[in-house]
């Protein structure tokens, strides 16, 4: 059978199950476009490839499978490269196809020519140019593998015009054959008993999840764990949902914002069994002084996450579901009565950290940002799934919005990048058509990519947003105010749209809360709606978010008001 | 703070165009060092061998290899520091040679066991290739003669074979 390179790339997409692709056409991906356009696979036209890219990976977090994206060259290209950057960070499957120039151009400044191979090669996990039509079949399977299978991540695949056009005998390649790349899944059983032994002896154990508990579906192994051995949990931003947020054994966030119990226990704790997270530096504080009693059991399947930032005990190279597993079984072959007894005083000491600032405020005549959040977990009975920007609205979601489930709450959360929430909620409902999805938004974040409540209106996406607007960049305010003897440089955003006006005139609902009264009234009927909707709360201009461990301070130096 | 050392790795990739640009970025990138660097095609053309020295603490170096070994390109890392393995440098060291010195030069040039490959009136180039202390060594002896220019490989290793 004879195919074009476009014909080829959409038979293996369809052999990779890709239902859908977030994307925006151009000069070097009309043939792609062409061929597209007689599948079935399902084209979300977004109105700027960043908003593709971002998209793809709220899909892929909230479908859990491989989001992809489709753009051109150049400008294209480099639109995705913050999204492909973020994704990189958390470790998100997604595939990325970027048109290119013919291969005979390359090299000679063409226009749209850029060298997204070369510009991406540090944020992708790999990427391709594909210069020969005959390669494109195993490039593509090969992309898809990587992006999924051991720690996840974005691959791109850059593909000239003349290699999309070509037409050659169709050869199905059967499976990946990558002889440098083999992840390690089953860890060292040694390295696990020895992990037992320290559970055995631990007074004042606890586990701390991220992200890569999510990335592998490891939420049952995990919470499986905490209630056999009566151990309470704690999780970094990208952690969250990975245990359940109303647990009684469910200590809060950890780190700069984190719960002063979680960070408290943390740094009392004599164990530590962390599993799937990277100890980035929001979360340990000033490093020489993070949990200096504490033995380190880290479990990751990436080795250059281990000893990166921490010096750790017991390494355990292997994928969090596979090894919790395997952990646990080890767990229920031994007699660990004595040590659950052992537990009443951890846990009671916990109990007397929890009474410190467990984020209060106080509700009176102007809206508190917080009182929007908590609101909003009542209504959605903590149901839904959460995008968010970044900043202080993201913060505050994670801090008051309590997520029983993986893949709940989608944030980027490495990267830091502003403008992600509202593509990523696109790409959330995309994934789970019939859940609630919602994108808490400041009003500084939502518009870096406000252009894509076109595309959620266009494609009958009811994503609700909702913007707390307090007319200033806040976490950078926050920082002035606290480090920076309150110079507010360039943070104060005293025009912003009518968002009211401005979600009409996308055709989406728009509406605005002004009075704490309204809080409750107005989010009701927006996530009844059946529409893309933007809420608008005008809140607490300088309300800031405590806990607060100020940038190089241990984790247990925290402002608290 | 713990004392930096020279490691010596010898890394087998993938002949692909673009390899030696990731690894070169992941060293700038991440902020590590590369001493120096030699690449080229093993006896298998679908693989190249990287020979690289770098320089940093365990930890670092440790993280190093990691990352290295990270990269989907790379097929095997070895560390040769601290094991027994041959090593070699290769120089071209063009010196004046006037008349005075070209005794002199040749005598020393044999002494190192090294090759004259281009002579001129006023010069040698000569091709010497050993350790890193006989080439110092040989650098130290021309150099009140006065060494025009040199190029110098980067060090290339392989492990001794148990006997």
């Amino acid at each position: 059978m004879k195919l074009t390179g476009a014909q080829i790339l959409m038979e293996m997409l369809k052999q990779e199950g890709v239902d859908t692709i977030f994307g925006f056409p151009g000069g070097k991906v009309i043939d792609i476009y062409h061929e597209l356009a007689k599948t079935d696979i399902k084209h979300i036209l977004v109105r700027h490839e960043q908003g593709a890219i971002h998209a793809a990976d709220g899909y892929a977090r909230a479908g859990n499978r491989v989001g992809v994206c489709l753009v051109t060259s150049g400008p294209g290209a480099t639109n995705t490269v913050t999204g492909i950057a973020s994704a990189y960070m958390d470790s998100i499957p997604v595939v990325i196809l970027t048109g290119q120039v013919p291969c005979h151009l390359i090299g000679n400044d063409a226009f749209q020519e850029v060298d997204i191979v070369g510009i991406t090669r540090s944020c992708t996990k790999h990427n391709y140019l594909v210069k020969q039509t005959e390669d494109l079949a195993r490039v593509v399977k090969e992309a898809f593998y990587l992006a999924r299978s051991g720690r996840p991540g974005p691959v791109l695949i850059d593909i000239p015009q003349d290699v999309q056009q070509k037409e050659i005998v169709f050869k199905n390649p059967d499976n990946v054959n990558m002889r440098s790349y083999n992840p390690t899944y089953t860890p060292n059983m040694i390295q696990l008993k020895r992990a037992v032994q320290q559970l055995k002896k631990a007074k004042k154990p606890i586990i701390f999840s991220g992200g890569g508990v999510i990335r592998s579906n490891a939420s049952e192994e995990l919470t499986a764990l905490a209630h056999t051995l009566h151990i309470p949990v704690t999780s970094s931003l990208m952690g969250l949902g990975s245990f359940p947020g109303t647990d009684p054994l469910w200590l809060g966030m950890l780190g700069m914002h984190g719960t002063y119990r979680a960070n408290m226990s943390i740094h009392e704790s004599d164990l530590i069994i962390a599993v799937g997270v990277r100890f980035d530096d929001r979360v340990t504080g000033k490093i020489d002084e993070f949990a200096p009693n504490a033995v380190i059991v880290h479990i990751d399947i990436d080795p250059t996450s281990i000893h990166k930032n921490i010096a750790v005990h017991t390494p355990v190279v292997g994928d969090c579901k596979i090894t919790l597993g395997l952990l646990n079984t080890l767990i229920d072959q031994e007699d660990f009565t004595p040590v659950k007894e052992n537990r009443k005083n951890w846990l009671e000491q916990i109990e007397l950290w929890k009474q410190t600032s467990p984020f209060t405020y106080d509700q009176k005549n102007i809206i508190k940002p917080q009182y929007v959040i908590d609101k909003l977990y009542e209504l959605t009975k903590g149901s839904a799934i959460i995008t968010t920007e970044v900043g202080q609205n993201q913060m505050w979601a994670a801090q008051h919005y309590h997520f029983d489930h993986s893949g709940q709450f989608i944030t980027s959360g490495g990267l830091g990048c502003m403008g992600f929430g509202l593509p990523a909620a696109i790409g959330a409902q995309v994934a789970c058509p019939d859940r609630l999805v919602v994108d808490i938004a400041g009003d500084g974040s939502i518009q870096m990519n406000i252009q894509e409540i076109a595309t959620a209106v266009q494609f009958n996406l009811p994503v609700k947003v909702v913007i707390l607007n307090n007319q200033y960049l806040g976490m950078v305010r926050q920082w002035q105010e606290l480090f920076y003897d309150k110079c507010y440089a360039c943070t104060r955003m005293d025009h912003t749209p009518d968002f009211v006006k401005l979600a009409e005139a996308f055709g989406a609902l728009g509406m605005k809360a002004t009075q704490p009264e309204d809080v409750g009234p107005v989010l009701k009927e927006g996530l009844s709606s059946d529409k893309t909707v933007i809420m608008e709360f005008m809140v607490e201009q300088e309300e800031s978010v405590y806990p607060m461990v100020p940038a190089g301070k241990a984790i247990t130096e925290m402002l608290l008001a | 703070m713990e004392e930096k050392n020279k490691y010596i790795l010898s890394i087998l990739v993938d002949n692909e165009p673009g390899v030696l640009a990731r690894v070169a970025g992941l060293f700038s990138g991440r902020g590590y060092n590369i001493e120096s660097l030699c690449v080229a095609e093993t006896t298998d053309p679908l693989v190249s061998r990287i020979t690289m020295v770098t320089i940093g603490d365990t930890a670092i170096v440790e993280q190093i290899k990691k990352q290295l070994f990270k990269l989907i390109n790379v097929i095997k890392v070895y560390d040769l520091t601290g094991t027994e393995y041959v090593q070699r440098e290769l120089i071209l060291i063009k010196v004046n040679a006037k008349p005075d010195h070209r005794a002199e030069i040749l005598r020393i040039a044999d002494i190192f066991r090294s090759k004259v490959v281009d002579v001129g009136p006023e010069h040698f180039t000569i091709e010497v290739t050993g350790s890193e202390e006989k080439l110092a060594a040989m650098l130290n002896l021309l150099k009140p003669i006065g060494i025009k220019e040199i190029a110098r490989t980067g060090k290339i290793a392989l492990a001794r074979e148990t006997k």
